[in-house]
């Protein structure tokens, strides 16, 4: 909403205050704003006379003129116009005056010297829409009596400030000058003039040529008046230059008229070619596709929840909104027919939302004052009489089923204090309603405030509440702790365990990353994707970001990817989010743990260390997690060959008792042609698995015998199944087994592989001896040789 | 007797200045105090002397024993301790060579800017509280005062999935569902950090999903106070001990009274710069106490309990303290961007000291 200090200067009296001072106040009464600007901010133009104008001897286009500036000589001033030699008062810009940027300087064109420019009103900076296409073609002529002299921004009302407010969606008062009026004078505790309305009505009462029906719930309140021989020109200055300061083109009288009426009022009017709508009016629901041109030339297609002004034969004014061709004023219409109503607001904002947004509509949309309704229309009239040379009929076409009392609040001084956190004493409270110009009586302790029907904002006590809050200020609350029972706060068990295993990713080398949940519905079907039913947008804004994502991998790959494409090979990254998907027609939501990394995992170059990252590099990372989370013994891997966009000799099930909690493994190159790994655990299986508590087990004081053996095996025999051997046969006194050597190649037939473990055997009571070891060593590689029909190696 | 004593001494002496090594030392060791050394050789002859002299003679043998074995000892010791400097010596490296670089991993900013928040509400007795991301029309909008029809959806344009369900526009249901769940049992004290969507284009300032913290709390007497004061705890833990809030009325449905929050500018402290426009304020949060309405859908008794709710934006709060200038940067994980915040925070945030 622009408003124009000269357009508020009528209501309150604001002409001494500055105006960029007023808009801060109204920042912390709750308005902002978005710029301050003048409609022309040029400095140095002037009205001028011209004296003298005559054709350039050497140039066809340029004229020589002598203008008088109001000083003690005339100056030269060349001009190019066509239309200069018809002027006579024009807008000099003098030497030093700078116009878009650029400054006027003494020149000389074609040989003769120029002190100045006469200025056409594009020249001054004006914006297209303003500007006629009369004064498109050239200079801008004055009138004849505009003051030689005088500062020509002053003179044309440029220099008009206008405030560009960002209204909250609550306050549909402000959308008028009048509301504005209330809303500073509260503020600067000021009284408000409202504007006249006094009107000479003629002989002769609407009522006996017209008629009004409203056959729709949808509007309470129609007013009706006609306006006879309507002379149509230009509007008056004042009234097109605060059309321009409010954003709006100033067209001819009667179409300013009724815009200017709803700035003022914040009602919006329609005026239809009385001749054109003939004597019936009705209001009513449109027709399931009925049609109507509007006003801007589209025909509409209407549906049953707009509402239409409709003469007995057609529609001709899209309710609200905009009215229809058929009707429109135009140069030779003579009477006028003008509507004041209200619509009910959730159908224009169907209609705003599914056919055309404009000025009236965004105020239907938010609501009007009943009481305002006929004071609108009463000032239109007024103002055709006076500025069209309108005759106004008596009566009024009437239709009203609206609610024009104030509503009464109560509230206690008590409450406003508790909820302010305030000491206010009852003179502060009521001097607030007072300069918002509510009425107040007290009632033992309690304030009966009588809210005003332009305020529909207003409707519990807790509006009255942020009213004495906003208007005494908000600087005054002194802050505090709230004083409720002291309690211990902290995550959710899952909270804190997603914080335990960031933290364990994050010292474990891998970077955290947030991507997005919504993927392609291709992406989306990708790592195990499609065996969970999607969540699908209805209208998304685009394919790729179409389907909630039901793995994070692909999520991760296109990191990897963008990362790769920039020349970072070693990306090693973590997200914890949720997959997305539907089961037995519930919206599923679980937590996931994702991990990829590619690369080099750990170098230094010039000492030949180089780790580059592989499948026991992603193992590691997800075995140190599981015993993070106590699970150590629990755990163990199984080959996994069926997952399409995995690696199939390469990835492996994480199964922890019985249960799958996740993958890992290299990604299938069809997803990604470099060798990466990946990892997806399933936190919710994870966290819910019960372990036991930290137990301290007393030191083992006694020494460990180590021994080693190698076995020759088929390629097939997992490493898995001889260590499940091993830890069989070893008992009690073998408490740890680890590969420490795979050989294929020389010496080992093609389908076979050497493994060679090494064996730690302990007892907690006593040292071992020689002998029960070997028995116990030889014990395990009978076994192994038995059950996996493995040999032992030659040393 | 004393003389050859005397002797062996000088000797012995003589032969330790041109000992370097302890093996060196070792072998002339065993030739003077080994059993066919000197020294035994000397105890031997002692019975050949008369019992006067032996007792004499004995301890005069004995004490330089002594100083022998002590002699071999020291010459030991700075032996070694040579030998040692030779080796360490030896052993010198070029300590500006490249180091062995360790995988090291880092929290996102976004995570850094939650975890921050939710410590400090956790230290003042908040639970941290999560909320499902696909979430029904009423818990997203219904139950916070915004019923279908109302002007305020326009501004959180959703993506729906069907005409019941969405993707939650922001971390407020999460309030309404903890209220509902709680209802008037106890005081809550909340802090919901999470996901949000809304239907906007990409762009530098823009993101289609964006993250909210909301914060609540509900009780009997919570006034605006409270809230300022919770308000001013945050703003100088995030930004610097110097900092004070303000407030700005404005309108939101969920809350009655409404109050935006400015934070005095941590880069200029307040005397306007080109971070803060000027104005010597930045813009952190929305605020308010909770509207009547809101209270009562979710079980509460507006008359008896009242609350404040604040909610703000940690992509903002990023993007301002690390002085990030493109919204898209948080979810391109661009390693170059990411690896910048793997690394605690140092002292304050306040450039204007």
């Amino acid at each position: 909403m622009k408003v124009s200090k000269s357009f508020l200067s009528d209501y309150v009296d604001i002409q001494d205050i500055n105006y960029h001072d007023l808009a801060e106040k109204m920042v912390f009464a709750g308005n902002e704003y978005e710029s301050i600007e003048a409609i022309c901010d040029a400095k140095n133009l002037v009205v001028g006379e011209i004296l003298e104008c005559k054709k350039h001897p050497e140039s066809k286009k340029l004229s020589i003129c002598k203008v008088d500036l109001g000083l003690e000589e005339p100056v030269q001033i060349l001009c190019g116009a066509p239309n200069v030699g018809q002027a006579k008062k024009v807008i000099v810009a003098k030497v030093g005056a700078v116009l878009s940027g650029i400054e006027i300087k003494k020149a000389k064109l074609a040989g003769m010297e120029s002190n100045g420019m006469i200025c056409s009103l594009a020249e001054l900076g004006l914006d297209s829409k303003y500007v006629t296409e009369e004064d498109k073609k050239g200079i801008h002529i004055l009138p004849d009596d505009a003051p030689v002299g005088m500062d020509a921004v002053k003179y044309l009302g440029y220099d008009d400030e206008t405030i560009d407010f960002e209204l909250t969606a609550n306050r549909a008062d402000l959308m008028s000058v009048l509301g504005m009026a209330y809303e500073v004078g509260a503020i600067y505790n000021k009284s408000v003039t409202e504007p006249e309305i006094e009107v000479h009505e003629i002989d002769g009462n609407i009522e006996e040529s017209m008629k009004l029906d409203v056959e729709t719930n949808a509007c309470s309140i129609y007013l009706g008046k006609l306006v006879k021989n309507v002379v149509i020109k230009e509007s008056p200055d004042f009234i097109k230059t605060r059309l321009m300061a409010s954003g709006i083109r100033p067209i001819n009288n009667v179409v300013d008229i009724s815009n200017y009426v709803m700035l003022e009022y914040g009602q919006p009017l329609h005026f239809f070619d009385a001749d054109r709508l003939g004597n019936h009016v009705i209001v009513r629901n449109a027709k399931k596709d009925e049609t109507m041109t509007t006003l801007d030339g589209n025909e509409r297609v209407l549906k049953e929840n707009d509402i239409v002004i409709a003469n007995e034969k057609e529609a001709v004014c899209l309710a609200g909104v905009m009215g229809g061709l058929n009707t429109e004023v135009e140069l030779d219409t003579k009477n006028i027919f003008i509507e004041a109503a209200i619509f009910n607001p959730l159908n224009i904002r169907y209609t705003a939302k599914t056919i055309l947004r404009s000025e009236a509509s965004s105020r239907y949309e938010k609501g009007i004052d009943p009481n305002r309704t006929k004071k609108a229309i009463t000032r239109a009239c007024m103002l055709l009489e006076k500025y069209a040379s309108g005759e106004v009929l008596q009566g009024m076409l009437v239709h009203d089923e609206a609610n024009h009392e104030d509503k009464k609040i109560e509230i206690s001084l008590d409450k406003i204090n508790q909820v302010l956190g305030m000491n206010l004493t009852k003179e502060d409270v009521k001097d607030v309603f007072s300069r918002l110009q509510f009425a107040v009586e007290e009632k033992e302790n309690i304030f009966v405030v009588t809210v005003p029907t332009r305020r529909l904002d207003i409707t519990i006590k807790e509006d009255l509440i942020e009213e004495v809050g906003r208007i005494y200020g908000y600087e005054h609350v002194v802050g505090r702790m709230p004083s409720s029972t002291v309690r211990k706060g902290g995550y959710s068990k899952k909270g804190s365990d997603l914080k335990c295993i960031r933290e364990r990713m994050q010292s474990l080398g891998l970077n955290q990353v947030i991507t997005y949940s919504l993927l392609s519905e291709e992406e989306s079907n990708w790592f195990g994707g499609d065996e969970k039913e999607s969540i699908i947008l209805a209208s998304p804004m685009s394919e790729d970001r179409k389907v909630m994502r039901k793995s994070l991998v692909p999520s991760l790959i296109n990191v990897y990817q963008y990362n790769r494409a920039r020349g970072i090979k070693d990306v090693q990254i973590y997200e914890t989010g949720s997959i997305y998907y539907k089961e037995d027609n519930q919206y599923i939501e679980k937590p996931v743990l994702t991990g990829l990394v590619s690369g080099t995992y750990l170098t230094n170059s010039w000492q030949g260390i180089r780790v580059n990252v592989d499948f026991y590099t992603v193992k590691g990372i997800v075995e140190n997690l599981l015993q993070y989370f106590g699970l150590k013994g629990r755990y163990h891997f199984e080959v996994e060959e069926t997952m399409s966009d995995m690696h199939p000799g390469r990835t492996a099930n994480i199964i922890v008792d019985r249960t799958k909690v996740g993958y890992l493994g290299q990604v299938h190159p069809k997803r990604n042609k470099q060798e990466i790994y990946v990892f997806e655990i399933n936190l919710e299986a994870l966290m819910t698995i019960k372990t036991r508590g930290i137990k301290f087990k007393e030191l083992n004081k006694y020494p460990t015998v180590k021994k080693d053996v190698a076995f020759i095996v088929k390629q097939t025999v997992t490493s898995e199944e001889i260590k499940k051997v091993i830890m069989k046969a070893g008992g009690r006194l073998l408490t740890n087994v680890s590969v420490f050597d795979v050989y294929v190649g020389e010496n080992v037939q093609p389908d076979e592989k050497s493994i060679a473990y090494s064996l730690e055997f302990q007892d907690m009571t006593r040292t071992l001896n020689d002998e029960e070891v070997t028995q116990v060593f030889n014990h395990i590689i009978e076994k192994v040789e038995t059950t996996l029909d493995a040999k032992l190696r030659d040393k | 007797m004393n003389e050859k004593i005397n002797v062996l001494k000088k000797e012995i002496k003589a032969k330790l200045e041109t000992i370097h090594s302890v093996k060196e030392l070792n072998e002339l060791k065993v030739e003077y105090l080994g059993k066919k050394g000197p020294i035994v050789a000397l105890s031997g002859m002692m019975k050949e002397l008369p019992v006067d002299e032996k007792k004499t003679f004995g301890a005069l043998l004995n004490s330089f024993k002594n100083d022998v074995n002590t002699w071999f000892e020291e010459a030991k010791n700075e032996l070694e301790e040579k030998e040692l400097n030779e080796k360490l010596a030896k052993e010198k490296i070029d300590i500006t060579l490249d180091s062995t670089s360790l995988p090291v991993g880092g929290k996102h900013p976004i995570q850094m800017v939650i975890d921050d928040v939710c410590d400090l509400f956790i230290s003042m007795g908040y639970d941290v509280v999560e909320g499902p991301e696909i979430e029904q029309d009423l818990y997203n909008f219904e139950k916070l005062n915004l019923p279908k029809g109302h002007p305020a959806r326009d501004s959180q344009d959703s993506f729906y999935i069907t005409e019941e369900m969405l993707l939650r526009t922001q971390t407020s249901p999460v309030q309404a569902r903890t209220m509902e769940a709680n209802k008037e049992k106890s005081p809550i004290r909340m802090i919901c950090p999470g996901k949000t969507y809304r239907r906007d284009n990409d762009d530098a300032t823009h993101s289609h999903q964006f993250h909210q913290i909301e914060g609540l709390v509900v009780d009997e007497n919570i006034s605006i106070a409270d809230l300022k004061g919770t308000l001013e705890i945050l703003a100088k833990t995030m930004f610097g001990e110097d900092r004070t809030v303000r407030f700005r009325p404005s309108f939101f449905p969920f809350t009655e009274p409404s109050l935006e929050v400015d934070v005095s500018c941590f880069k200029c402290g307040g005397k306007g710069c080109s971070l803060c426009k000027g104005t010597g304020w930045i813009e952190i949060l929305g605020s308010g106490m909770v509207h009547p309405n809101v209270l009562r859908e979710c079980g509460y008794d507006p008359e008896k309990y009242t609350g404040f709710a604040f909610g703000m934006g940690p992509e903002r709060i990023a993007m301002l303290k690390y002085g990030i200038n493109d919204i898209r940067h948080f979810y391109t994980n661009d390693m170059r961007f990411i690896s910048n915040f793997n690394r605690k925070e140092g002292g304050s945030t306040d450039e204007s000291k």
